[in-house]
């Protein structure tokens, strides 16, 4: 039952093949033969998840099930879930049991969707290899030397080594897209406002976006069906009908109109990936689309705004972390400021430390507008790109990532070398634009990712372009060895 | 953008963050690096362009002043490390 993609287990529990019990134990008992070796899981709720099985089997049998009632999932640890530890992978949050469902969490329960448990990640999100975790790096299924990326780097080694048919991440800079690339799975970042941040743990708020992780665009389809939609809860939640995301998937290429900008295949790009890339457009050619040269002249100010951005945003958020309301508090505080600060100083690792101090420089008195303000301009320069892109083309196509999975470690002590292996999304954030990862080959036995980007909420077209592929081509199938 | 031992302390204070002596110069160095690739944003001139603080031109949504939520302190305050009569306890600051 592993094997099947979430549209092929849908299909099974609507025809009576199997109960949504029977594959929830199938995927409980992989977790606990596999998950030793990847530390995919922070949590698994096995109780939890068989009552909501049982639960399913029986909306199955009165006739009242929806599309997904019965599938199991997992959700990132960042989601808040009633009940259930919700850690953001942090020792602050180590004994945080949220009080309430996220909207996502909640969308998916009324859908009648299985939780198997919480997925690791970078701590609070911030990360792109998963070693930034409370409760140790992640590993990549296709090669265990390897990071599987990050920050959802649990989600994405737990779709690729099926021990998950599909997980929920998060992406503030890359954070679905980049982990998808690196462990051969789809994923798919929606326009800013179109999933509700609602019980989200806020890591950027004017970027963070929820979306789905799972093996095939199909798929991804599906979920994010459940997960879109107008929250009041969020401020920044967008009004606007959710389309039939599965409805356009067959849909032809012929005419569509491929942008490959020039800044995406420079310096940087490793050869392989870079000829895996062009492989991949190739094969869009003979689906029959065509491809217009474009630039993004700002790209490589992305990098730079990002870390005055996201820093700033996270020093404000992560505020709320202070030891006296929730969350970890430091023995015997002498005062206030004593316990503020050795609750922080021991609840925080470094990366986020180092965000944290970032963005307190940044805000701080006389540099406001040498960084933010700055940095909100160039944010501006950045879209502007993008908005004028996508007057010539329908979808702009590129790497995800410059290189494969690096190895655990490669890259743990120097965070620039580190953020660098977002160059290729960060830019999609700043913009607020929907952006996926598809799979596109191996190198070196390492997955390698297609990057498509659209329009705002042109989610359906992405999904309906990488679909496309994944008919032609058979990336997205392979499953790694060791975990088949 | 280099920052010293004496930076690094000043703005951890400002972000309530206990930091270990022993572990400053490697965040002045790590902190000084990122001020670096930050600083690539003073090569371009952005005089005149308007400062994008969101994806859309949104406004902020206003609804009735109303009440809208229930009272949940019990609920919510079962996961504080100390509460006392509905109150979250902190250490005394005023002698």
């Amino acid at each position: 039952m592993h094997t099947k993609t979430i549209a092929e287990l849908a299909a099974g529990l609507k025809a009576g093949e199997f109960t949504s019990e029977e594959l929830t134990k199938a995927f409980l008992e992989r977790i606990k033969a596999h998950d030793g070796r990847l530390n995919s899981y922070i949590t698994v709720t096995g109780e939890l998840a068989l009552a909501q099985a049982r639960a399913a089997d029986a909306r199955i049998a009165a006739g009242t099930a929806g599309p997904l009632t019965g599938v199991p999932i997992a959700h990132k640890d960042i989601f808040c879930t009633d009940g259930v530890r919700t850690s953001c992978a942090s020792r602050m949050l180590d004994p945080f049991i949220a009080p309430y469902d996220a909207t996502v969490v909640r969308r998916f329960k009324e859908a009648g969707v299985v939780m198997l448990g919480k997925t690791n990640m970078d701590e609070f999100a911030m990360g792109s290899s998963n070693e930034t975790s409370f409760y140790g790096p992640v590993k990549n299924p296709w090669d265990l030397k390897a990071v599987p990326g990050g920050s959802s780097g649990g989600s994405a080694a737990a779709v690729a080594a099926r021990l998950a048919p599909g997980a929920t991440g998060t992406d503030t800079g890359g954070s679905i897209r980049q982990p998808a690339a690196l462990c051969g799975i789809t994923g798919l970042k929606p326009t800013y406002g179109r999933v509700s941040r609602y019980g989200m743990i806020a890591f950027a708020s004017s970027l963070d976006q929820a979306g789905p992780m799972a093996r095939t665009a199909e798929d991804c389809a599906l979920l994010l069906g459940v997960m879109a939609g107008f929250d009041e809860r969020d401020s920044t939640s967008v009004e606007r009908d959710v389309p039939d995301y599965s409805a356009g998937l067959n849909n032809d290429l012929k005419g569509l109109k491929i942008g490959l900008p020039k800044e995406y295949f420079g310096e940087g790009l490793e050869a392989a990936v870079a000829s895996t890339i062009e492989a991949a457009i190739e094969e869009y050619k003979k689906l029959g689309a065509e491809v217009v040269a474009i630039s993004l002249p700002n790209t490589h100010l992305a990098v730079p705004t990002y870390y005055v951005v996201a820093p700033a945003e996270c020093s404000s958020n992560l505020s709320r972390m202070d030891g006296v309301r929730f969350g970890h508090r430091c023995e015997n505080p002498k005062d206030l400021e004593d316990l503020y600060k050795r609750s922080r100083g021991e609840g925080f690792g470094a990366e986020v430390k180092r965000r944290i101090m970032v963005g307190t420089y940044a805000l701080s008195s006389g540099y406001y507008d040498a960084y933010y303000l700055k940095a909100q301009q160039l944010r501006q320069l950045i879209s502007n790109d993008f908005k004028k892109a996508f007057e010539q083309v329908d979808v702009i196509m590129g790497p995800t990532t410059p290189t494969p999975a690096f190895n655990l470690g490669e890259k743990a002590d120097d965070p620039v070398a580190m953020y660098l292996a977002d160059i290729y999304t960060i830019a999609v954030n700043l913009a607020g634009l929907p952006g996926m990862s598809v799979p596109a080959g191996l190198v070196n036995g390492r997955p390698v990712g297609l990057q498509i980007i659209g329009n705002y909420f042109d989610e359906a077209r992405l999904l309906n372009v990488a679909h496309k592929y994944q008919q032609a081509t058979d990336w997205h199938s392979r499953d790694p060895e060791g975990f088949n | 953008m280099a920052l010293d031992k004496s930076d690094v302390e000043s703005i951890a204070h400002l972000a309530r963050l206990a930091i270990g002596e022993a572990d400053v110069p490697a965040y002045a160095e790590n902190l000084s690096n990122i001020l670096t690739l930050v600083e690539q944003m003073s090569s371009v001139d952005t005089r005149g362009v308007a400062p994008m603080a969101h994806p859309f031109e949104m406004v902020q949504r206003l609804r009735e002043d109303v009440v809208s939520e229930e009272n949940q302190r019990e609920h919510l305050q079962q996961h504080a490390p100390a509460v006392q009569d509905g109150l979250f306890l902190v250490p005394k600051v005023i002698e």
